[in-house]
């Protein structure tokens, strides 16, 4: 392979503008795709992407050129477009930056794993998917029963010419299960996903067999459930719905670069506001929420961010109140607030962004069953179905596939279309009860960016107790 | 490179990969080749100042091999250097036999054909950045600008083992920018082939002046049914919630489809309501990744009704329907909707009280059996009393059904609409876009 050192150095040393800094950003990922709908195959694809993004820092401006080139002069090519880009924007700098805004740490890191996943060989895979497609083959009502597993194997490597030299591989599974029954004009859809850092042991025929069997009757249940009742009531969310919450009205708004404003053409800005970290009351006293890239098998684990900065976990809301952004060192700078390591890019074509990484409610004292029993009459939700909110991250609507009426502190009857609406800080406030449990979900297609990206991102959370939340079902 | 080299090299690079590739096939083999490649600028704004800028010059190649009734995709990001290319791309085809032979049949494959060849090359002039970027920022000057400016060459082209040949190359850029004024804001798109600074003037100066009207008192408004106007902006937002499954056979036939009882015929829609895919909008290929060739026109809606699912080859075979050139995911790629007889001039007569919408943020569905949709007002949006605008909202929650909005609700369209081009950037620049009129909607539901 081509030395990105080598590159880096002649960068520095290319004729024209003043190149103050230099970097090479090099990606390399394979990712596969099995469908299989209806005890069919639906979809066999792979993907096999490799490129690097060549980062300049001139006249105190750091710029991007991206290529899959990646001999010593498809590299020294992208440095020259990077380098008269950079110097033309460079009298319209939104920042003045310095070299040491980018970090010059070394090291390596690998996922968790027990089994590689590049050995898994396909037969077994297929034998799982077909053996789940067929598990949830119960009912002619059941019309669709799709298996699927995304692979994804990814490699990064980092050099810059102040010294950072980083790599990082990453195996990545995310397995999903779909069950839609039909009735009339009445249709339902559940589902189950695993999406962790794993190798091949997350092909375990047993359990994916067992969860199809579960959400193939679920699907039934709901297709000829009631309605989930409108009320104002209150709510257990279990934490396949959490992630979502988390995600939307507590990732979003914290991260310093749309906070600054870089993001306002897209997602939107945010309600907090620089001067609200310390300061503003998030949520209620049992409100801790974490930054944490070290958790095993978590979706969004690693060790450095795209500009090398040493990752680790940090608390963003302690009992409640606002104590830290998601913001790179780029937004530290520009802030003058301290952050965490999250500049992240989707690939080698994209430059880094201030992104969530895992961003974790940390678990409290109850059990599901005490954050049931103190809820007289109300509604537990289970996994996100939709999702909206406002460009400052305030007013949101969410909705779950599976809901159950609680009566008495006792779990009922499954209801459809449970949904229910509110505002970010005032919802936090009515958190009542964190469960002594958590779960991990992640997701690999969280949005943001100009151009966009997606990203991988991991929530963990126990089942929160909600008080007083306004809730809602389908039309009749 | 110029975008003329950048075409011509990537046509050569193309066109060879695809003779050694179909050189290497053996008996009973087929293969299908799709190519996306783009040599673009991005330069990221905020405050009026460059925040982040980027140059991507990306290829890549996708396979879609078939053997024995089994089916493989393999697609692999190229360097444009054929001593590498030649050999990943021989690569990919060996990983294509050594998987198919693991796979069980696959009844819907589609047997490929040779639907024929097409050729389409837009040429523009675009700025180097040098200039570019004081011709986006100087008249721009004391306003609060943020947004993205993306330009360059993009290319679409397939072949197949039949003989199939497509190509469509274009070069344009879109610059997608917000106007702010403390927190409220505006939003405009500038687009085309060469730029042109009195188009852009103009553009920033609509932007201005209606950015002028958020600086009046900002007026409450509770939740509740309102008679609204959905800008064209706004109306293609909620149209384009109709790309979300709606339209897809496939989506009906395993239960997915929010139209279903459009579909079925249980409901329609106002008989002011039509739509088409409308590929002389020029706006994306008529191609798909089979080859297949969708008609010019293919009307979707007609006055309320299904007249037409989006049906992709695959989705005819398995339920037996007739293909009509759709996708593979049968979402509309030129959507076009037909206009009605409101005039500009009597919108906010006809509003008369209300709210004007000039854009919606976030759509989702809430309640997809009933077609419902939740999602945010956002930008320039105004309470309306006696036809005269009063002011702007605080920005509203909204959860409403499109067989309401788009049918007894809906009062009228109105004469002009305007083309949305699209403006994705997630892995590659997105071609297509959308035509809309401006919707007139009785009792809009706001809910937060």
């Amino acid at each position: 392979m081509v030395s990105f050192a080598l590159a880096v150095q002649a960068a520095l040393k290319m004729e024209g503008p003043a190149v103050q800094w230099a970097g090479v950003r090099y990606c390399r990922e394979l990712t596969s795709q099995r469908v299989v709908r209806n005890g069919l195959p639906q979809r066999n694809a792979s993907h096999w992407d490799e490129g690097a993004m060549c980062e300049v820092l001139v006249n105190g401006h750091f710029g991007y050129a991206a290529s899959a080139d990646l001999t010593q002069s498809g590299l020294q090519e992208s440095f020259k477009r990077a380098v008269a880009t950079t110097a033309a924007a460079s009298s319209h700098r939104a920042h003045c930056f310095e070299s040491h805004h980018r970090a010059s740490a070394s090291g390596s890191y690998q996922s968790a794993r027990a089994r590689d996943l590049e050995t898994t060989p396909l037969d077994n895979i297929m034998d799982c998917l077909l053996a789940a497609s067929a598990a949830m083959d119960v009912s002619d009502l059941l019309v669709t029963r799709t298996a699927q597993a995304i692979l994804v194997q990814t490699q990064t490597q980092y050099y810059t010419s102040t010294g950072a030299q980083t790599s990082q591989q990453f195996d990545m599974v995310s397995l999903n299960l779909s069950a839609t029954a039909a009735s009339g004009g009445e249709s339902q859809t559940r589902t189950w996903s695993r999406t962790a850092q794993l190798g091949g042991e997350v092909f375990d025929k047993h359990l994916l067999v067992e969860e199809a069997a579960r959400i193939a009757r679920e699907a039934l249940e709901l297709v000829s459930a009631p309605n989930c009742p409108s009320a104002t009531m209150d709510v257990v969310l279990m934490p396949d719905q959490m992630m979502l919450q988390i995600h939307e009205s507590i990732g979003h708004p914290l991260e310093l670069d749309r906070i600054l404003g870089d993001e306002r053409n897209y997602a939107g800005w945010s309600f907090v506001n620089l001067e609200d970290f310390g300061r503003l009351r998030y949520g209620s006293e049992l409100m801790n929420v974490s930054f944490d890239p070290s958790r095993d098998h978590q979706f969004a684990s690693y060790a450095f961010d795209d500009c090398g900065h040493p990752a680790r976990k940090e608390m963003l809301i302690e009992a409640g109140v606002l104590k830290r952004g998601l913001g790179s060192l780029e937004s530290q700078a520009r802030s003058g607030l301290p952050g965490v390591a999250n500049f992240r890019a989707a690939s080698w074509n994209r430059a880094p962004i201030d992104r969530m990484a895992n961003i974790n409610l940390e678990p409290g004292t109850s059990t599901l069953e005490d954050l049931i029993g103190q809820v007289e009459d109300g509604i537990l939700m289970r996994t996100n179905r939709s999702w909206s909110i406002d460009d400052y991250r305030n007013k949101f609507q969410f909705g779950c596939e599976y809901g159950q009426r609680i009566k008495n502190g006792r779990l009922g009857a499954v209801v459809r279309n449970p949904n229910y609406r509110g505002v970010t800080v005032d919802f936090w406030g009515r958190l009542a009860g964190v469960g002594r449990v958590d779960e991990a979900h992640g997701t690999p297609y969280c949005g943001k960016g100009e151009p966009s990206q997606v990203i991988r991102v991991g929530h963990a959370s126990p089942p929160c107790l909600f008080r007083g939340v306004e809730v809602f079902g389908g039309q009749a | 490179m110029s975008t003329r080299g950048f075409f011509e090299q990537v046509r050569q690079e193309f066109d060879a990969l695809s003779e050694t590739l179909f050189s290497a096939l053996e008996v009973g083999e087929d293969l299908t080749l799709n190519l996306a490649a783009e040599d673009t600028l991005f330069i990221r704004f905020n405050g009026n100042r460059v925040r982040q800028n980027t140059d991507v010059t990306q290829r890549v190649l996708s396979l879609i091999f078939h053997v024995r009734g089994r089916s493989v995709e393999q697609s692999l990001t190229l360097s444009g250097r054929q001593d590498s290319d030649r050999p990943a791309a021989i690569g990919a085809l060996s990983r294509c036999r050594v998987e198919a032979a693991c796979l069980p049949l696959d009844p819907h494959q589609v047997a490929l054909l040779n639907n024929g060849s097409s050729e389409e090359e837009f040429r523009g002039s675009l700025l180097p950045p040098v200039e570019l970027i004081s011709m986006i920022l100087d008249p721009a000057a004391g306003s609060d600008m943020v947004g993205l400016y993306a330009g360059g060459a993009l290319i679409r082209a397939n072949r197949n083992s039949k003989g199939q040949k497509h190509w469509f190359a274009t070069e344009n850029f879109f610059f997608d920018y917000s106007l702010y004024q403390g927190p409220k804001a505006v939003k405009g798109v500038y687009s085309a082939s060469v730029w042109n600074s009195e188009d852009w003037a103009a553009s920033l100066r609509r932007s201005r002046e209606l950015l002028a009207l958020l600086a009046r008192p900002v007026q409450e408004v509770k939740p509740g049914a309102y008679r609204s106007y959905l800008a064209p902006p706004a109306f293609a937002d909620l149209v384009g919630m109709l790309g979300w499954d709606a339209l897809s056979a496939a989506a009906w036939k395993q239960g997915r489809s929010p139209l279903k009882k459009l579909v079925e015929k249980d409901l329609r829609l106002s008989p002011l309501f039509s739509l088409e895919e409308n590929f002389s909008l020029g706006l994306s290929p008529r191609f798909n990744a089979q080859g297949e060739v969708a008609a010019a026109r293919q009307p979707l809606i007609q006055e309320g009704e299904i007249a037409h699912l989006l049906v992709s080859s695959r989705s005819a075979k398995e339920y037996g329907l007739l293909a009509n050139g759709a996708a593979e995911g049968e979402s509309p790629r030129a959507l076009d909707v037909s206009t009605g007889s409101l005039a500009q001039p009597d919108i906010l007569a006809k509003l008369d009280t209300g709210l004007y919408l000039s854009n919606l943020h976030y759509l989702n569905w809430s309640d997809p059996v009933s077609a419902r949709v939740t999602g945010m007002t956002r930008y320039a949006c105004f309470w309306v009393q006696g036809g005269e605008i009063v002011g702007p909202i605080q920005n509203l929650r909204w959860d409403e059904s499109l067989f309401s909005a788009l049918g007894s609700k809906l009062m009228a369209l109105t004469q002009e609409a305007e083309i949305a081009p699209a403006v994705g950037t997630y892995f590659e620049r997105s071609l297509g876009g959308a035509r809309t009129p401006g919707a007139l909607i009785d009792a809009f539901n706001f809910t937060l």
